[in-house]
């Protein structure tokens, strides 16, 4: 018999439509494939600068997203009580008539009593200035509860972070660590960049309880302890200076390590820099031996002097870097127990930094300028580079620690250099070009400036008096810094009216009630209780998704989203773009098929409920809507004249970038050009940014920045000490008694490391553990549990027990243990794994399900055998007897301190259902 | 293995049926003219039960038609094609016997090799299989042989031959228990052959490729039964020899005897054959750390 | 067609590097993506949004700890999907002549229009790469998305199989080991690729590449710093003779 014949050539689909994925917040390019009208088939855009081709599961998964039977249908009004999800449909015009029945009147009184928060989303500067239009201070988005002490450690460190804000040298790097969970932010671009890494032998060294993701390929694990990530850092930093490694030329040029600082504890002004008569901080000049302005044309600082005026003695930052971290406080002997690591790997690992960075050099032979106009022909690179996220990031001691390891990689002189970390546009951009905080509101007045900002001292804090103006509390004594709001406080203290009781909570795309918040139960109460009248305490709860998320049950008003696949959206350069270090670069995604539901993209929603509030900038002069929807704002809409939500093809003719008046065709200049639009950096200005003239002068032209705006690196950050200074009543306003001793203790302007909160507050032999969350690489977040492929690789979450633990408890793969925290416990099936920390449990976060949420059978195993660490985690830290609770968040940023969690574990009885157990919410969908 | 009802039904009651042909064809016992319908209603239906019974197990029977196709690289084809044969070849001795009145040596001779090599077939299709190293041995086939004939030689009133061949049965599946427990292991096959890791160390599952199920764990890797096989090979060879041996020795032929001792004996194979597809561990299971 | 080719002009199949799997699965979805409107009926789902969900892969990525004599346990990920045997077991065993092996390039499939459903293919096959379509009745594998390898409607850049294109960490290559100087057989060569239970003699072509040894933490040879300095003035004083290099 003959073979049968084949169709080797079938014809793949109809039509291919290029748009951006959504399915973690990569944001890669798709190439859509479309049958008979329908999504038939999603794959990687070879074109696209993020993933090259390329598609993770999620990705390529998103066809199941689009056809989930989870999706909402139409808006819906609440006509049961709040969490029995009885709800009935209603149309767009009835939902902006009640969103508006709640909103004109707190606009016209007092618009703070609006909170809207946001969560995964992605079009920020959209969402915050429709709430800066509408006047309330409370806006923000999810940062505060994901990395913010990753974003502003790396902003007041360094002008930028890592995030997707920018990238190892993958081309040139030769040895790369990695801290912690850092799987979902440049997932793909980091993926890839392991790869080249491999085929080039440059080797990985990954840093994590956890030996799974990228840690299982990495060539050396670095098992360490949660929480002591900055102790580890140190000890690295304390070797490399013990040895001389160092890169000091680098640090002179780039870095304040040259600024005086003031060394006399009595002294009204001890730890700020000494300034000259131009303000300017001052150093000593290497010829003249003198104090100058930093920037003088022609100087170089010596930093091993010493400067006494006026009976106080100043010494430089880099004198006083070397004797905080030379001390034994933090040689690897003191500090490897701690650690859970030996003092030898941490010493080898040391020693391989130095000689990476210093012995294999690299040269490229490219021309360029500095920021004083000085030449140069050849780039010099330091090939180690890092990266990190979420994992060091969402601890007590989060934002000290993530300074740290930016300490870490200045010393080696490995930022922004061949081989070393690279930003990526709109990045570098120093703290001080950022904008400062805004919360004050008047009604029927939009706010003067963004909610959020980066505060210079405690003057720039949001507060009257002693009272917060911001509902979250933010930047206030209590996290001053909280550069990304605090959604995870917002229920809390609306529910307890503190500072103010609001009227409408607003939230879009955010799993309050279950996996985004610590202590859901809790949530779930606050969302539901009710006054002495009847009412309940938080009055309007508006809430839109796209999907059925275990958040629906709790809302009013439902405003329905569509999925990715049917809305226009940007990813800007005003908000989190998708550059490359060698090239600016944003991208739309747009309906390449048409919504089946009566459902809206949120954007143009929000657009629409706007124009109807009658905000100002929503309405033409004649009272039409300025923007019809999303669409319309993003081509027309401009930030600044010229600049707006997309850089590319601007001007009438399209002829522009960067800058340019609105082209009415730009969208379908983004379609033809596969989705996205890329603009490359000159070859002079790829590296050195920061000082770099060439690259100032592209940014400039290209609207990233009105002027340009070169700066150095902190490795001392003065504006922490200004709050010390206040904590110890030298410096106004002052903290309120309660917080001076802890601002006296965290807010140190060289990083430090000090035991995560939870752990100096309970017993340790009661909770001997740390219990922490990876994130699954082919799941995100809540959302994939409703995906038919997703969940059939990951519909159950194990708790992984370390084979230490295992043996004491006598635990075995399937049998079910008890976990305890101080805040509550839950009863989970385990396994064994002995690739971990011996300290550590975990699970993968965001797996377990409420029963009768996201259209998943009650049995689901997800909602059966899943469960969440958050019901352990309480958003305060247990009482320390001093009559105060206080926040379990980091206190310079607020940070939530999901992975402090301390439990302890205890074998149980066999289970068919994971504990706690909640009711099922029948929720409405499809 | 999965023990579907569908092949253990099929591999018991067609080895009977084509037993039965192949002793009827060598005259164990004669039986001509009329008399000879009921015999071979009997192991015609056996065999045509057990073939259908097969059909079940198929996920797309429209296609079964294209088994008979392979017949000369494929043992389950081979199967297909000589079970047609058996039966069709067996038709024409019933015939001449019934017709004629006699017993056609010849072609009853060729019935008993054609039989027999049917049931060959059938155990060919588990024997080959190098993935269940347990079936995978030559004492596969005189299991499937010794069980065809001992209970073909008492359904048919065979006590002498049914004895002895329960004597073997005996020995044989006692023998291809132990040799099978030992099977897996002798191959070699472990989890880091499997994966190759072994150079690296000792190998465990951490995480399944999928939390759920799927078709090959279900197919494959069957783990539920094993955990009573002691207790379920005792009363296996209970009802398969140990009642039937003392009622055949004792008691006297009769039609009720033959039809009991056959329904104990038949109780007996069902619960050796549900063993041999549950006790068999295909090598894929280890690449889920299960067998 | 169940007799196998003598032999096969090409071997067409697939490298998979152990050492820079991330355990993604991306390949994993995007096959069965490819798949489910490709090659054959549709790869169906059981059950998707119920207790308990199964469905039909083509590929899947299996987890393991390994337990070295010395060194902490390390996880390696396992991708695993047809390896297009030489000697494959599940085209002899076919009793309808659905399965077969390709005799231009080895590839190794199944004629939908001839299987019965017997499963006994899947039995034969040592790795688990079968797996029963439950609602269409056929017997589903990879197919080394034959479907695009050839495929003239797709750019040629992209004429490989699906899982290839779409692994984010480039852990899968495609390619012919009938030819010495391939990169396929290059890299078999280089890093000792292995064939998955070679004791059951089906000579698989798919190849992997092992994990590369890790840096061994008890390495107590290890070079350390040489110190310059051990307290905040000597540091200063090498900060000196430093700057004067400078």
């Amino acid at each position: 018999m003959a073979q049968p014949d084949l169709d080797t050539s079938p014809a793949v689909s109809d039509d291919v439509k290029k748009t951006t994925c959504y399915m973690c917040a990569c944001r890669c390019g798709i190439n859509v494939h479309l049958k008979d009208g329908k999504v038939s088939y999603i794959e990687g855009n070879r074109d696209h600068p993020i993933n090259k081709g390329v598609l993770c599961a999620k990705g390529s998964a998103g066809i199941m997203q689009h056809y989930s039977p989870a999706r909402l249908n139409a808006p819906m009004k609440r006509v049961g009580p709040r969490g029995t999800s009885q709800f009935e449909e209603i149309s767009w015009d009835e939902a902006f008539d009640i969103a508006k029945s709640w909103l004109a009147p707190i606009r016209k009184t007092d618009p703070r009593k609006l909170a809207f928060f946001t969560g995964r989303d992605q079009s920020q500067s959209l969402t915050s200035w429709w709430a800066q239009q509408f006047g309330t201070p409370n806006y923000a988005a999810h940062g505060g509860f994901c990395s913010v002490n990753m974003a502003a450690a790396g902003i007041y460190t360094m002008g930028g972070a890592f995030w997707e804000f920018g990238s190892p040298d993958w081309e040139r790097t030769k040895l790369f660590m990695i801290f912690g969970v850092a799987e979902d932010h440049d997932s793909n671009p980091i993926k890839t960049g392991l790869s080249r890494l491999k085929e080039r032998g440059a080797k990985i060294v990954g840093v994590n309880p956890v030996r799974t993701g990228y840690n299982a390929i990495a060539d050396e694990w670095v098992p360490i302890t949660p929480g002591t990530d900055g102790l580890f850092i140190l000890a690295l930093v304390h070797e490399l200076l013990k040895g001389g490694q160092i890169d000091v030329d680098y640090l002179l040029r780039y870095t304040n390590a040259g600024f005086l600082v003031n060394d006399n504890p009595k002294s009204k002004d001890h730890g700020l820099f000494l300034r000259g008569k131009s303000g300017k901080p001052q150093i000593i000049d290497r010829r003249s031996g003198k104090p100058v302005d930093f920037d003088a044309q022609g100087v170089t600082a010596d930093p091993t002097k010493t400067q006494r005026i006026k009976g106080v003695e100043y010494k430089s930052v880099l004198q006083l870097l070397a004797s905080k971290y030379l001390s034994k406080d933090y040689a690897p002997e003191t500090v490897a127990d701690q650690c859970g690591l030996t003092v030898e790997q941490i010493k080898r690992i040391a020693a391989e930094l130095a000689k990476t960075a210093f012995e294999e050099e690299i040269t490229i032979h490219q021309k360029w300028t500095d920021w004083k106009g000085i030449k140069h022909d050849k780039m010099i690179g330091r090939p180690v580079s890092f990266h990190a996220m979420r994992g060091i990031s969402a601890h007590s001691n989060g934002f000290q620690t993530c300074r740290a390891l930016h300490i870490l990689q200045i010393l080696l002189g490995s930022v922004e250099v061949p081989g070393g970390f690279r930003f990526k546009p709109p990045y570098p951009k120093p703290y001080d070009i950022h904008p400062k905080p805004h919360a004050t509101s008047a009604a029927e007045t939009a706010l003067a400036g963004p909610h959020l900002g980066f505060p210079h001292g405690p003057e720039d804090l949001m507060i009257d008096g002693d009272t917060a103006r911001r509902i979250d509390k933010a930047f206030t004594w209590e996290n001053p810094l909280s550069a990304h709001g605090l959604m995870h406080m917002v229920i809390s203290n609306a529910h307890a009216g503190d500072p103010y009781k609001i009227d409408t909570l607003f939230m879009y795309m955010a799993n309050m009630s279950w996996n985004s918040s610590m202590n859901s139960r809790g949530v779930m109460d606050m969302l539901t209780d009710q006054n002495e009248n009847g009412d309940y305490v938080i009055p309007h709860i508006i809430y839109s998704d796209a999907y059925s998320s275990e958040m629906v049950a709790y809302a009013d008003l439902i405003l329905p989203d569509t999925t990715y696949l049917e809305r226009h959206d940007c990813v800007s350069l005003l908000d989190r773009p998708i550059c490359e270090p060698e090239a600016m670069a944003d991208s739309i995604r747009w309906p390449v098929v048409e919504p089946d539901r009566d459902v809206r993209g949120f954007q143009s929603a929000l657009i629409q409920l706007g124009t109807h509030l009658e905000l100002p900038g929503f309405l033409n002069e004649d009272g039409s809507a300025k923007y019809e929807d999303y669409a319309d704002y993003i081509v027309n809409h401009e930030r600044r004249p010229g600049v707006g939500p997309l850089t590319g093809f601007r001007g009438k003719d399209g002829s522009k970038t960067g800058r340019g008046e609105p082209n009415p065709d730009q969208l379908q200049a983004y379609i033809d050009n596969g989705g996205f639009f890329l603009d490359h950096i000159p070859k002079s200005a790829q590296f050195y940014k920061p000082w770099n003239q060439e690259y100032q002068n592209w940014a400039v032209e290209r609207g990233i920045f009105d002027k340009p705006a070169p700066y150095l690196f902190n490795l001392y950050l003065e504006p922490l000490q200004k709050f010390r200074l206040a904590a110890e009543g030298k410096y106004d306003p002052q903290p309120p008694e309660q917080y001076r001793d802890r601002i006296k203790m965290a807010f140190d302007p060289l990083p430090i490391w000090y035991e995560p909160f939870e752990q100096t507050l309970v017993d340790q032999d009661t909770y001997p553990l740390h219990a922490i969350t990876q994130r699954p690489a082919a799941m995100y977040h809540s959302w994939g549990s409703q995906n038919a492929w997703l969940r059939q690789i990951h519909g159950r979450n194990p708790l992984y027990v370390s084979g230490d633990i295992c043996d004491q408890h006598g635990l075995n793969d399937g049998d079910w243990a008890t976990l305890t925290s101080h805040h509550g416990e839950i009863t989970v099936p385990v396994v064994r794994m002995n690739a971990l920390n011996p300290k550590t449990v975990w699970t993968w976060n965001a797996i377990g399900k409420r029963k009768g949420a996201w259209a998943l059978d009650e049995n689901a195993p997800e909602a059966t055998k899943g469960f969440l660490l958050n019901h352990l985690i309480h958003e305060l830290l247990p009482p320390k007897g001093d009559g105060l609770r206080w926040s379990n968040s980091d206190p310079i940023t607020g940070q939530a301190a999901w992975y402090d969690l301390r439990v302890r574990i205890a074998k149980a009885e066999d289970q068919t259902q994971s504990q706690p157990e909640f009711g099922p919410i029948n929720e409405p969908a499809e | 293995m999965h023990p579907a009802p569908s092949v253990i039904i099929f591999t018991v009651l067609s080895g009977i049926g084509f037993a039965m042909l192949a002793l009827l064809g060598i005259g164990q016992p004669e039986v001509n003219g009329f008399e000879a319908i009921p015999y071979y209603f009997v192991g015609i239906t056996l065999a045509v039960i057990g073939l259908l019974a097969s059909v079940f197990h198929l996920k797309n029977p429209k296609n079964a038609i294209k088994a008979f196709s392979q017949f000369r690289s494929s043992w389950l084809s081979r199967e297909g094609v000589f079970a047609v044969i058996s039966l069709v070849q067996s038709t024409f001795v019933l015939a001449i016997k019934v017709v004629f009145g006699f017993h056609p040596l010849l072609s009853g001779g060729v019935s008993l090799i054609i039989c027999s090599f049917t049931i060959f077939t059938t155990a060919m299709i588990y024997t080959q299989l190098k993935t269940v190293p347990r079936w995978n041995q030559w004492l596969t086939p005189f299991v499937f042989f010794l069980s065809s004939y001992t209970g073909a030689a008492i359904i048919l009133g065979q006590v002498l031959l049914g004895f002895l061949l329960l004597l073997m049965l005996t020995v044989v599946q006692i023998a291809y228990w132990i040799i099978g427990d030992r099977a897996f292991s002798k191959r070699g096959h472990t989890i880091e052959t499997a994966t190759g890791l072994g150079r690296l160390g000792k190998a465990r599952e951490f995480e399944p490729p999928h939390t759920g199920q799927n078709y090959l764990l279900n197919e494959m890797v069957y783990v539920v039964g094993r955990k009573h096989s002691i207790k379920l090979r005792t009363i296996g060879m209970l009802f398969l020899v140990g009642l039937p041996l003392p009622i055949l020795w004792f008691f006297n032929v009769s039609f009720a005897m033959v039809v009991s001792v056959f329904c104990l004996h038949l109780v007996g194979l069902f619960i050796c054959r549900w063993l041999f597809f549950a006790e068999a561990e295909h090598v894929v299971g280890l690449y889920y750390d299960k067998r | 067609m169940t007799s196998l080719p003598n032999s096969t002009d090409k071997k067409l199949g697939l490298v998979i590097d152990l050492d820079i799997c991330v355990g993604c699965h991306a390949c994993v979805v995007n096959c069965k993506e490819w798949n489910t409107s490709g090659y054959g009926a549709e790869l169906s789902d059981q059950d998707p949004y119920g207790d308990a969900p199964m469905g039909t892969f083509l590929n899947r990525v299996h987890t393991y700890e390994v337990q070295p004599d010395v060194g902490p346990a390390q996880i390696v990920h396992f991708p695993k999907s047809c390896l297009h045997c030489e000697d494959a077991p599940c085209v002899t065993v076919c009793p309808t002549g659905a399965s077969y092996k390709r005799a231009e390039d080895g590839i190794v499939l199944v004629n939908e229009d001839d299987c019965m459903g017997c499963g006994l293919c899947a039995w034969a096959c040592p790795y688990g790469a079968r797996e029963m379509d439950l609602a269409a009745g056929v017997m589903k594998k990879c197919t080394l998305c034959v479907d695009r390898i050839y495929n003239e409607n797709i750019p040629e850049e992209d004429r490989e199989p699906a899982c290839v294109k779409t692994c984010p960490a480039n852990a899968r290559h495609f390619g012919d080991f009938a030819d010495p100087d391939s990169a396929v057989s290059k890299m078999t060569a280089e890093r000792d690729g292995m064939e998955l239970m070679p004791e059951q003699g089906t000579k698989p072509v798919n190849r992997y590449l092992p994990p590369r040894e890790k840096q061994n933490e008890v390495d107590i040879l290890a070079p350390f710093l040489k110190p310059v300095a051990n307290s905040p003035k000597g540091f200063l004083g090498w900060l000196d003779k430093t700057l004067d290099r400078i």
